[in-house]
């Protein structure tokens, strides 16, 4: 989170040249470095993929497991759930294989679908990586995923199936994703661009992110979620609705399960994926409900779209921004699209931040907001 | 956890929906060994039915017959998918492609590849904005959907309709997965008893006690094993008694999920969806 935060007041985009494996792509690329050289722990080598590789090293900074730890301790195993979301979990290790298939077209012995690909796989290893006992779950709703989580873990916790759970999500790169985006040409050729008149598509990058949620605030400081909220689009499987009207519908009922006013948002992190379509989308959503006041950025701009990871790198972020009081640009924006009316900072901000709304849209039309921050006394 | 069931649907190997099920567990009606699930998506519109997969089309066509049969509104309804395996044909085509020098995939089977691909066609046809969640949990999908169901109905106070599916791999990947039939099972759940079929009451233990419930008959225990969705069929058996049930199923790890069952209309004959 150091790091994370360094780059945002420094405005360093963490995107490069996609030099990912042998993808001969022309586009811009936010690829984690040294993922290919730290298998996972000896006791969980089945799960060993890139995405659970990028799981650990998440697990293993900012003091996470030793937070985890302690609420084993202070709950026990069992009353801990795992939530987390993914779009492509491990599908790069199928593709890899599909690569070296025998001459009967088998694949290879050594490739293990359960514990790679499959979409519960990064579950199943964070609950054993951290030795957790109680209810896990992946949701895989595309790029919502990650924020859907927090829903769903809030709702295991108020119904009592658990007092505390893991709740992020992971998402790594992969073939998949990079020629399947490329093939919808919604990838841009240079560093996306979010909310820019010249916006020309997504920089897809990759992610692991974790958030420890508990029943009762821990420590008088403790950021809490305030309200989620989510819809459907129930309009095009990868087109957003033209008027934002499901991004809309989640923003009102995160407001309304949070009992906030549009007026005690102190600022909005966007999709913002810089799309023609989602940015466009989501402007007449967030200034139809928020007015042109409201500062808006998209942190796309540092680390790529990071897909099913989208949500929890932002929520994140959001914490970063409530703890520091710091409102971040829109980095990479240089000209607002002037057709818009929401207000996209173009200049990172130092002031007081009590409430964050986050957004996070998928595939399918699957839309959630988060609202975290500190309770309104 | 009490929530109340209203409305049903399941299709397999050897049935093709819930009376043909309910009429071999209650009369023991043989099941029809030649028949194998043939989703048409028929609450797709005509785009949509042509570019969904098999696997998308058994998702929608299970729910719509739950749906159908609970008599609620499509727009009332949360939903959730649940499925080990997602959309296998796709997974499969992608993987394909990608194993070529061109790497072409195509814009349609990219966005059917992803795990929310019957949710979102769903929504879609049905013109539904209520939230929609894909999950899964390996072969707990089941459980872990019913549970991500019932905590939906209860926190948001909506309706909610869980569509559990899954559907084999072709080769090369068949030999590697799970799941060798394909099946869906939709259940109706609610946190009003007006209407309702039945009344589940949820609970969950933990230490791997008691035993998860198994099929006395051998062959629908094959059944049970072969897939995540498959592993509703316990739950199944017991909406088809007029007696009060209990039935555990695997949840997460060593946690086991025990349902009690108590037909409130479960001794009338079920209306044909």
């Amino acid at each position: 989170m150091a790091c994370t935060l360094a780059a945002l007041r420094e405005g360093r985009s963490g995107l490069r040249r996609c030099d990912f494996m042998d993808a001969a792509l022309d586009t811009y690329i936010g690829r984690v470095e040294g993922i290919e050289d730290e298998p996972v722990v000896a006791r969980l080598k089945d799960f060993d993929c890139r995405n659970n590789r990028l799981a650990m090293m998440g697990l293993v900074t900012d003091g996470f497991e030793a937070a985890v730890d302690a609420a084993r301790i202070r709950y026990s195993p069992h009353r801990i759930a795992v939530v987390l979301g993914t779009s492509t979990s491990g599908i790069l290790e199928t593709e890899l294989a599909y690569q070296h298939r025998d001459a009967e077209g088998k694949l290879p012995a050594y490739f293990n679908y359960r514990t790679t690909h499959e979409n519960y796989s990064v579950a199943d290893f964070v609950r054993r990586y951290l030795k957790l006992r109680g209810p896990a779950l992946v949701i895989s709703t595309a790029c919502s995923s990650s924020a859907k989580a927090f829903a769903s873990a809030s709702r295991l916790i108020e119904n009592g199936l658990c007092d505390a759970a893991v709740v992020g999500g992971v998402d790594s790169l992969c073939l998949t994703t990079l020629c399947g985006f490329s093939s919808l040409e919604i990838v841009s050729t240079a560093p996306c661009r979010p909310a820019d008149a010249e916006r020309s598509g997504i920089s897809i990058g990759e992610a692991a992110g974790f958030a420890l949620v508990e029943k009762a605030a821990v420590r008088d400081d403790s950021i809490c979620l305030l309200g989620y909220g989510e819809s459907s689009d129930a309009y095009h499987m990868s087109t957003p609705h033209p008027e934002g009207a499901g991004a809309r519908l989640a923003m009102s009922r995160a407001l309304h399960r949070s009992g906030l006013d549009p007026s005690q948002i102190d600022c909005i992190n966007l999709h913002g994926t810089a799309t023609r379509a989602n940015d466009s989308a989501e402007d007449l959503a967030v200034s139809g409900l928020f007015g042109n006041l409201t500062p808006c950025s998209s942190t796309k701009g540092w680390t790529g779209h990071t897909l099913g990871a989208a949500g929890i790198t932002e929520a994140v972020i959001a914490c970063l921004c409530l703890r520091e009081g710091l409102i971040p640009a829109s980095l990479n924006t240089i000209n607002v699209d002037p057709g818009f009316a929401m207000n996209v900072l173009l200049e990172n901000r130092q002031q007081p931040v009590r409430q964050v709304l986050s957004n996070s849209f998928g595939f399918g039309g699957n839309n959630v907001s988060l609202i975290l921050g500190h309770p309104v006394q | 956890m009490i929530v109340y069931l209203k409305g049903l649907a399941a299709t397999g190997p050897g049935f093709e929906n819930w009376n043909a099920l309910r009429n071999h567990f209650s009369a023991g009606t043989s099941l029809n060994p030649d028949f194998v699930p043939r989703p048409q998506g028929g609450i797709l519109p005509g785009v949509e039915r042509r570019r969904a997969s098999v696997t998308v089309k058994l998702a929608v066509d299970v729910a719509q017959d739950a749906l159908q049969q609970s008599g609620m509104k499509p727009e009332d309804l949360a939903l959730v998918f649940t499925s080990s395996n997602g959309d296998t044909n796709t997974i499969h085509q992608i993987c394909e492609a990608l194993a070529t020098p061109e790497r072409l995939v195509s814009p349609t089977r990219f966005h059917n590849s992803v795990h929310n691909a019957p949710a979102g066609y769903w929504s879609i046809a049905s013109g539904s904005m209520q939230p929609s969640s894909s999950i899964c949990a390996g072969d707990d999908s089941f459980a872990t959907g019913l549970v991500e169901a019932a905590t939906q109905c209860l926190a948001e106070g909506v309706p909610v309709l869980l569509a559990a599916f899954d559907t084999p791999f072709p080769e090369p990947l068949h030999e590697k997965t799970p799941g060798r039939q394909p099946f869906g099972a939709a259940l109706v759940l609610d946190s009003i008893p007006h209407g309702s079929l039945a009344k589940m009451t949820i609970t969950v233990d933990c230490g791997a006690r008691p035993a998860t419930t198994q099929m006395a008959d051998p062959d629908m225990e094959d059944m049970r094993r072969d897939s995540s969705a498959s592993r509703s069929l316990p739950l199944l058996a017991a909406f088809a008694s007029v007696e009060p049930q209990k039935v555990v199923l695997g949840y997460s790890g060593d946690l086991r999920l025990r349902i009690a069952v108590e037909g409130v209309a479960m001794n009338q004959p079920w209306a044909s969806p």
